[in-house]
């Protein structure tokens, strides 16, 4: 009999040799090639003979009643085939929701052309179409849109509601959310702690503006879409109820995408509008939107206010938190319906234990460009709000902040922990974690102490130099289902087809690298197919991290099942049994004789009209479901060591460390890009980023001058650890998403690293912190103490 | 506006005949008439540099130049980089090192790092963010893209060679 021993020596040896393990490796990106040689296929890149260009006419005004759009200059124009406003579109009704269980928010859908009011400067009010972008675009400078000012526009969230319509106000509703006796916890409180709190309006914007081609297919009396991504199948759904078509007469096709951050591949009416065009005219339609456009018009994200108090008791242990958010909705309620301010508020908490709760989301309308989710949508501000309150705690309590985070994290023996609050329609139930674990670690990996006493003795020569910490939970894996088809062609390549789609992330390779490993065959021969209706039923797309897990478990269901069927028919080919045998590298070997058949010839072995085939099914082929109704729960830490020149407001971010537990890293080379890249996103929202509006509600942030972007110059020097010690219970594997933890804490961490650099506990309020900002912040600070500080304490650069 | 001239572009080493109006950009004539479809368009107002080809051996954006303006100009976008198939190093560097997610901004840094070098490849850590912050990328947070600068570059400064994916 072998000993454990022996048997655990021979697994670990035929792991180290088997070719096909490919999870948990940093292959290269099997998407990569095209995009390098300048051969990729983005909307932009293609066309279609006869096609027609569209331009949207946009409304200049914030609020007004709309009391003409006059296409009659346009019309005559060169090369112009038609212009619409809303009249022409009329029958066409307004965008439904997708992401959102909240009733009544129906009458604050947008219309694809404004009717009858404007709400936001860039809404669409007409739509031009000519066989040119050139000429499309002098046309729609000639369309006249003629709008009484007859209301104020509203444009901060905090204040008083007014009338969207008659009937409807511009506060369609209050979310609440909470348990236990929140009353008591205030009442035997040691200390409330209490902070109004802020985050400015950003978007994802990715580098590839939106996009759409419309064809129609009149033999077969089909729409096809391409430009499509994020969420092909229920985008086709509705479009196809918009047009009273049934969804099989809708076709979505996804090409490369230039970057989603969750902006990208909602339902807008630029789509719709297209889809219509093409339709009515016979003749192929694309729209490619401009920068300017891009910045008014696509989803923005994250404005938000947060009155949020703690009730703490003399050790700061939390007892209650009672918590007040006013979510800037913009104009419209857009496909996610009021999802973001319902899941800042139910994801709030993060990983501490709360035993009270109460929280309310006024979601309200204002006149700016509508929102919705933007990458790590209200956890970036909720991070920024919970993390800010635990430093308020410490400092009220004379606390290491670090130490008072220890106190209350959930501990990993009280997983799963259901929180009894709900976001993104499932209930809250953190799957695993080891919070206390990995703040040591993630310390350790920073050099904590080491920063810390760096900090303090360039503070001591007279510089700003500060050392922050931020911790999150993210989410991950959001369900219900995803399917996949996997099959081997008789030339041993592997096709997987899903219902997910792909932003530029490199799901391609991740989900490859999964089936690879299952299936046991080299990850590059195999394609993954996805974004297109017309090639498979059924899929969930991209968002919500959820594509690695989502599809990433189906796929390893799928090559489990084509596995089993390969090693039965090489079994008949070899003449042995299945069990001795072993596929790898896309052969199938008999471990004891040594005889072998390639994948590609079991497939052929298969082929319907094969005399070897038996009465096996035809082909070398499976499709496998999952399903999951709970989301997972990755997190993590970040810390930033900054430096602030305190006479011009700057903040540097010299250094900068992020630990992060995915539960399994499929290929850990992506996760940190997906990390680094998260945290450009996160650092230019910290300190950069925000769209600004005018008193009149004119947006000032249309340009890349304007709206500021991190770029390489402000990077900074950042090492991520990707951690494994919590893999998820709710699959196999064990994964969890990588999509959204490097943005996540990087306001929270960017806020305390500032109050330490300026030694002004509680200083920063508001994200972004711009220079403007942090000096009219300090001299307030000072002007508030009773200590008085002197302000020309302040000097001192960072070079 | 729209009446159209005629005039030849030679990009990557082969002239094409345009027919265009004076005020279609370079990076629209590239994309249209010359079907190169490589060099992105992402802001159209110089800021962000996906459109960044290299015109007589500097890197400009497409987007600011009219096409007429390129006439009589050597014009090297992204779809000359790779000779016969083979990519050139730094292509290779961007997928080794994982400098690219969409890959939407790919070609204007690959083309913006090619101008640099062509003109000195001799670049150090600290003009080299001077010069990758040219460019917006929304993926990557540059991180990786600097690797593979710097790996190229010290490949470069090994084999003293002067260029990287030059037409030989």
């Amino acid at each position: 009999m072998k000993t454990d021993k022996e048997a655990m020596s021979r697994s670990s040896h035929s792991r180290q040799v088997r070719k096909s393990a490919y999870i948990g490796k940093s292959v290269p990106r099997l998407e990569d090639r095209p995009l390098v040689a300048g051969e990729g296929r983005f909307v932009g890149d293609m066309n279609l003979p006869h096609q027609l260009w569209a331009r949207i006419v946009r409304s200049p005004h914030a609020a007004g009643r709309l009391l003409a759009v006059d296409t009659e200059a346009a019309r005559t124009m060169p090369g112009i085939v038609a212009v619409w406003n809303s009249d022409d579109i009329s029958d066409i009704p307004n965008i439904p929701f997708r992401a959102t269980s909240i009733q009544g928010l129906g009458p604050y859908t947008q219309p694809i052309l404004a009717r009858d009011r404007v709400r936001y400067v860039g809404e669409p009010v007409a739509v031009v179409f000519a066989d040119d972008p050139y000429l499309a675009e002098d046309a729609a400078d000639a369309v006249f849109v003629d709008v009484d000012e007859d209301t104020k526009p509203i444009l901060d969230a905090r204040d008083e509601p007014g009338e969207f319509a008659p009937g409807a106000s511009t506060e369609p509703v209050i979310i609440n959310k909470g348990y236990g006796d929140v009353a008591k916890g205030f009442r035997t409180a040691h200390r409330i702690v209490e902070l109004d709190l802020s985050v400015g309006r950003h978007s994802g914007i990715p580098m590839e503006t939106r996009g759409a081609l419309a064809e129609f297919d009149m033999v077969n009396e089909k729409l096809h879409l391409w430009g499509a991504t994020k969420r092909p199948h229920w985008n086709r759904d509705r479009i196809a109820e918009m047009l009273d078509m049934s969804p099989a007469q809708v076709a979505l096709h996804e090409l490369h995408v230039g970057g989603g951050f969750g902006i990208r591949g909602e339902l807008y009416p630029e789509d719709i509008l297209v889809c219509v065009g093409a339709m009515r005219l016979r003749r192929p339609v694309k729209w490619i939107e401009d920068r300017r456009e891009h910045m008014m018009a696509a989803n923005h994200s994250r404005e938000q206010h947060h009155l949020i108090r703690a009730a703490v008791d003399s050790d700061g242990h939390i007892l209650a938190i009672d918590e007040t958010l006013h979510h800037d909705q913009g104009a419209y309620v857009r496909t996610h319906g009021a999802r973001v301010a319902d899941m800042s508020i139910g994801l709030l908490l993060g990983p501490y234990a709360v035993p009270a709760y109460a929280a309310r989301a006024h979601f309200r309308l204002t006149a700016k460009t509508p929102a919705a989710t933007y990458r790590a949508p209200g956890r970036f501000e909720g991070s920024f709000v919970r993390e800010r309150l635990m430093d308020a705690i410490a400092h009220e309590l004379q606390l290491d902040p670090l130490e008072l985070r220890r106190r209350n994290f959930i501990a990993s023996s009280e997983m799963p922990y259901a929180r009894n609050l709900s976001a993104l329609e499932t209930e809250v139930i953190l799957d695993s974690g080891d919070y206390s674990g990995l703040l040591d670690k993630a310390k350790r990996f920073a050099g904590w102490e080491a920063l810390k006493s760096e900090a303090a003795e360039r503070r001591a020569k007279g510089k700003h130099v500060g050392v922050g910490l931020g911790y999150f939970v993210e989410k991950s894996g959001l369900g219900p289902s995803e399917l996949v088809r996997m099959t081997v062609a008789t030339d041993g390549s592997v096709e997987i087809v899903t219902g997910a789609a792909s932003l530029g992330q490199g799901m391609e390779t991740a989900i490859a690298q999964i089936a690879a490993d299952t299936l046991g065959v080299d990850y590059s021969r195999c394609a993954v197919i996805h974004g297109d209706t017309d090639k498979i039923a059924f899929g969930w797309g991209a968002h919500a991290s959820r594509v690695t897990v989502m599809t990433g478990e189906a796929s390893r269901l799928a090559a489990e099942e084509v596995r089993i069927k390969a090693l039965n028919m090489a079994a008949e080919l070899l003449q042995c049994a299945p069990d001795g045998l072993f596929l790898d590298d896309g052969v199938v070997h008999h471990v004891e004789s040594g005889a072998s058949v390639s994948l590609a010839e079991v497939a052929k072995a298969l082929e319907p009209a094969s005399s070897q085939r038996g009465d096996r099914s035809p082909g070398l082929t499976a499709e496998a479901w999952f399903h999951n109704k709970h989301m997972n729960y990755p997190y993590g830490a970040h810390i930033a060591l900054v430096c602030v020149d305190a006479e011009t407001g700057h903040v540097k971010v010299e250094r900068y460390f992020v630990s992060y537990d995915i539960g399994r890293a499929v290929n850990p080379s992506m996760i940190e890009g997906q990390i680094l890249g998260g945290l450009s996103q996160g650092l230019g929202g910290a300190l950069f980023e925000e769209f600004r509006y005018d008193d009149t509600g004119q947006p000032v942030s249309v340009t890349f001058a304007d709206y500021l972007m991190v770029s390489a110059a402000e990077m900074p020097e950042t090492a991520v650890q990707i951690l494994q010690d919590a893999p998820s219970p709710l699959n196999p594997l064990g994964l969890k998403g990588s999509g959204e933890g490097g943005v996540t804490a990087a306001g929270a961490t960017i806020a305390t690293a500032i109050d330490d650099a300026l030694q002004r506990p509680g200083l920063v309020r508001r994200l972004p912190v711009t220079p403007q900002y942090l000096l009219q912040r300090i001299a307030e600070y000072d002007a508030g103490q009773h200590d008085a500080r002197q302000s020309d304490d302040l000097t001192g650069a960072c070079e | 506006m729209s009446e159209k001239i005629e005039f030849s572009l030679k990009v990557n080493g082969t002239d094409f005949s345009i027919a265009c109006p004076p005020r279609k950009t370079l990076a629209d004539a590239l994309r249209e008439d010359c079907r190169l479809t490589g060099t992105h368009v992402g802001c159209e107002h110089g800021v962000c540099g996906a459109c960044t080809v290299v015109v007589d051996g500097r890197a400009v954006r497409a987007c600011l130049m009219f096409a007429v303006q390129a006439q009589g100009s050597e014009v090297r976008t992204v779809e000359g980089l790779a000779q016969n198939d083979v990519l050139s190093p730094l292509q290779q560097a961007f997928i080794d090192n994982h400098a690219l997610q969409c890959g939407f901004c790919t070609p204007g840094f690959l083309m913006l790092i090619n101008g640099a070098f062509e003109r000195d490849p001799d670049i150090c850590e600290d003009e080299l963010t001077e010069l990758l912050s040219s460019n917006l990328c929304r993926c990557t947070g540059y991180r990786n893209i600097a690797r593979a600068v710097l790996q190229v570059a010290d490949k470069l400064k090994a084999r003293s060679e002067l260029a990287v994916g030059k037409p030989s």
